[in-house]
């Protein structure tokens, strides 16, 4: 992104629609700014992760979307969704189960990193910032939930994402887990200043993340 | 709308060109599958109303069916077809019915699935040799009674063996279907979710039995009526097995049109070719038949339904027990019937009745062992080629699916089931005369592609679910961390789904392994296979050299599945997330 003038960072939502058939299900008109928590509530079935589906590009064709979605200016219609620079955690951590832990995050990490030393050192590194020093060879099958969360949040920051999805990501872990994780999340969101759109149907995670809270029917 | 259009970006890098292949993969697969079957009966058609310029036939003639008709055992073959087909039918998916009604959910249905891809992995020929050792008059079930019971000290003279009124054929054919039906209607249950309504009706007061045959099977039965069609239409003409266990004068309908293919009198050619019309033919009736009695059972099983008859624990415990036993006869019979192949090539002087040979010998496969390596060489290269051939065309379609939303219609999944409806006879002959005129005729790649018709819908019937039940969350994950579409292919979800496709492999493996006539009739003969050796010497009767055969036959199509349980468990020993998933 060269010259930021006429650039609104953030991600931004313009007159977006999302309707099955003649239902509408999402009506959104904003922008969540660096740094900033929008929070989207709603009961199962309100089409809370089909926004989310709308974002990474995997909506199904059953769906009509209008209007556009913008990160940091770009419009992301006609990308794919790898080209789309947006990480998501979703309620499962979808770790790949036949790559050691190491070899997870290696996945996330850009391959503009060369050099498989330098490499070893960032996951090493990633990984120590999390608490699991030393992890990289273990399966990971045999983590426990918290640690499993953690592998998943560090695997999508290697990946230099420009903005944040969570799909019901702290559903999942127990009470006390839940707020650390959470804290981890939102905390490392706003020392990066990543755009962050959660969806959830829990009020706790909506005062977690101390933001805008968008209600759907 | 602020002057903030992203043209400043550049634009992401355009799929590559394997992309632009995926949206013509079904098509392409179409064409390999069903090409070769419509040729084939284009091919069969013609000579059948005289139509075969290289031998003579210019112009439209009823002769040949004239010919057929002409033929004395026609009535008694037609009928045996029918009979044959019917029966086999019936009986294999009664058990079937019984089985998953009385013992779905059991220990004892622990050990049957357990059974179920060994049992079927067994070739057609090679289990049909195991039986027929077993129940010949000088075979292990007499040996094992004479003299002390029967008081035979020479083998009888008793047609059980190939006996007029196919009963022994039948019987062979169910030892083998039953297991693939067992197959299919597992893979219905779990995709139609029964979920508790068995424990509904008991707590109604339904006994076991009723209860299931009531809620569970109806919507399970709309799921298997393709394979039960299939499995009709291959009794009715299924060439291999009746050479071995079937009746000889008169054979049933397809034997008998096979051995008119294969008389040096080619003027035969003719004859054959409405004999295969005819059984075309035949096989329609019988699945016009078949769907009339569905409706038939359809209208009385909703009458017993709306009647609610709890049925009889008496009664029901009864047909429980006969279904286990039958059940467990159908599994004994192959095993043993390999077991006695087994020993019969192992076998030095072996003299009625016997139980067990004088001694042990390896001369046998010193002697025949040598002869072995060609055909076993030619078995496994043309396995290989259809194998990877299907598995290839299967994950391009389904990856086509996947990427491109080409969702087939239910509709297509009968397409998949044409190869396996068609009798081979009416388009193999066909598609023999077709792949003259295009050259490649009596060549190995001939009969590939011949193989492919029949490996390709069992690959992509096994591959199809375990691929599509795969979660495309993990798919968005993978693509949100940056990875294009081809790199979630090859490092993400082939890996995850290594086991179910190394079986779908070991599948079609299997499939190609126990081709009798694709391999004889496509092949001209010149190409011999493990198979087409062993049903060679089916009437040569030497049993040594047979269990020689059978047994190679039986490991070349056994290998490969337990590679598929051995490869993942090794390659995985230290991902429990992918050993027990």
């Amino acid at each position: 992104m060269a010259d930021g003038i006429t650039i609104r960072p953030g991600l931004r939502f313009e007159k977006l629609t999302i309707s099955l058939g003649q239902t509408r299900l999402i009506a959104l008109d904003c922008t969540i700014a660096p740094g900033e928590v929008l929070t989207v509530m709603g009961p199962s079935g309100s089409g809370k992760s089909t926004l989310l589906a709308a974002i990474t590009g995997t909506l199904d064709p059953a769906f009509t979307m209008t209007g556009r979605i913008r990160l940091d200016g770009r419009d992301l219609s006609d990308l794919p969704t790898e080209a789309r620079q947006v990480g998501i955690l979703f309620q499962d951590e979808y770790l790949f189960p036949h790559l050691s832990v190491g070899a997870n995050l290696a996945f996330g990490l850009k391959p503009s990193l060369r050099g498989r030393a330098e490499r070893r050192a960032r996951i090493e590194a990633a990984l120590a910032e999390v608490g699991l020093a030393g992890f990289a060879d273990r399966d990971p099958a045999t983590l426990s939930g918290g640690q499993r969360a953690r592998v998943a949040l560090q695997r999508m920051l290697l990946s230099e994402p420009r903005a944040l999805l969570l799909d019901e990501a702290f559903s999942k872990l127990d009470t006390g887990l839940r707020a650390q994780t959470r804290a981890l999340v939102f905390e490392t969101a706003r020392h990066r200043a990543l755009p962050v759109l959660q969806v959830t149907h829990d009020h706790s995670d909506a005062e977690a993340a101390a933001g805008e809270i968008h209600a759907l029917a | 709308m602020p002057a903030d259009i992203s043209t400043a970006e550049p634009a992401p890098p355009r799929p590559a060109r394997r992309a632009r292949f995926l949206p013509w993969a079904p098509t392409l697969t179409l064409v390999v599958m069903l090409g070769p079957v419509l040729a084939g009966l284009a091919g069969t058609l013609a000579p059948s109303v005289g139509l075969m310029p290289a031998l003579g036939g210019t112009t439209l003639s009823l002769a040949p069916w004239q010919a057929l008709f002409d033929w004395p055992g026609l009535p008694r073959a037609v009928a045996l077809s029918l009979g044959v087909g019917f029966a086999a039918t019936a009986l294999s998916l009664a058990l079937v019915i019984l089985i998953c009604a009385g013992w779905a959910g059991t220990r004892p249905f622990g050990v049957i699935e357990r059974l179920l891809s060994p049992l079927l992995s067994v070739p057609h020929a090679a289990a049909a040799f195991g039986l027929a050792f077993l129940i010949a008059p000088s075979g292990w079930i007499a040996r094992a009674l004479s003299p002390w019971a029967t008081g035979w000290d020479r083998p009888p003279d008793l047609l059980i063996l190939q006996d007029p009124a196919g009963l022994s054929l039948i019987f062979g054919l169910v030892t083998k279907e039953v297991p693939f039906l067992l197959l299919m209607t597992l893979a219905a249950l779990t995709q139609t979710r029964p979920g508790p309504s068995l424990r509904i009706a008991q707590a109604l007061g339904y006994a076991r039995v009723t209860g299931w045959l009531k809620t569970v099977f109806p919507p399970v039965y709309r799921q298997i009526r393709l394979p039960v069609y299939a499995v009709l239409a291959f009794s009715m003409s299924v060439v291999d097995v009746a050479i071995i266990l079937g009746p000889n004068t008169p054979p049933t309908l397809a034997v008998q049109v096979v051995r008119w293919m294969n008389d040096p009198d080619l003027g035969l050619r003719f004859q054959a070719a409405a004999g295969a019309v005819l059984q075309l033919g035949l096989v329609l009736l019988g699945l016009g038949l078949w769907r009339l009695m569905e409706l038939a059972v359809a209208r009385i099983g909703r009458a017993w339904i709306a009647s609610g008859a709890r049925g009889q624990a008496s009664v029901e415990q009864t047909l429980r027990t006969a279904a286990l036993i039958l059940g467990a006869t159908a599994a004994l019979a192959v095993i043993a019937g390999l077991a006695g192949q087994a020993v019969w090539s192992l076998a030095g002087l072996w003299q009625f009745p016997d139980l067990l040979p004088d001694g042990f010998t390896l001369r046998n496969w010193q002697r025949f062992g040598p002869h072995l390596s060609g055909p076993a060489l030619e078995t496994g290269s043309i396995a290989a080629c259809s194998t990877c051939l299907a598995l290839l065309l299967t994950l391009a379609c389904l990856e086509a699916e996947h990427r491109h939303g080409l969702r087939p219609a239910t509709r297509a999944l009968w397409l998949l089931y044409i190869p396996l409806i068609v009798p081979q006879v009416a388009f193999l002959a066909g598609f023999q005369t077709f792949s003259i005129s295009a050259g490649i005729d009596g060549g190995r790649a001939a009969v590939i592609l011949a193989h492919l018709v029949f490996v390709l819908p069992y690959v992509f019937l096994a591959l199809a679910d375990p691929w599509r039940a795969w979660d495309r969350n993990q798919d968005t994950i993978a693509r949100a961390l940056g990875a294009g579409p081809d790199r979630v292919l090859w490092a993400v979800r082939l890996p995850m789904l290594l086991r179910p496709v190394l079986t779908a492999a070991a599948v079609g493996f299997a499939v190609s392994v126990g081709q009798y006539l694709p391999t004889l009739l496509v092949g001209a003969g010149r190409v011999p296979t493990l198979t087409t050796e062993a049903v060679a010497l089916a009437s040569g009767g030497d049993r040594r050299v047979i269990g020689v055969y059978a047994l190679a036959q039986m490991a070349a199509a056994f290998a490969p599945f337990a590679l598929a349980v051995l490869l993942p468990r090794l390659l995985w020993r230290n991902r429990k997330g992918l050993l027990n998933g």
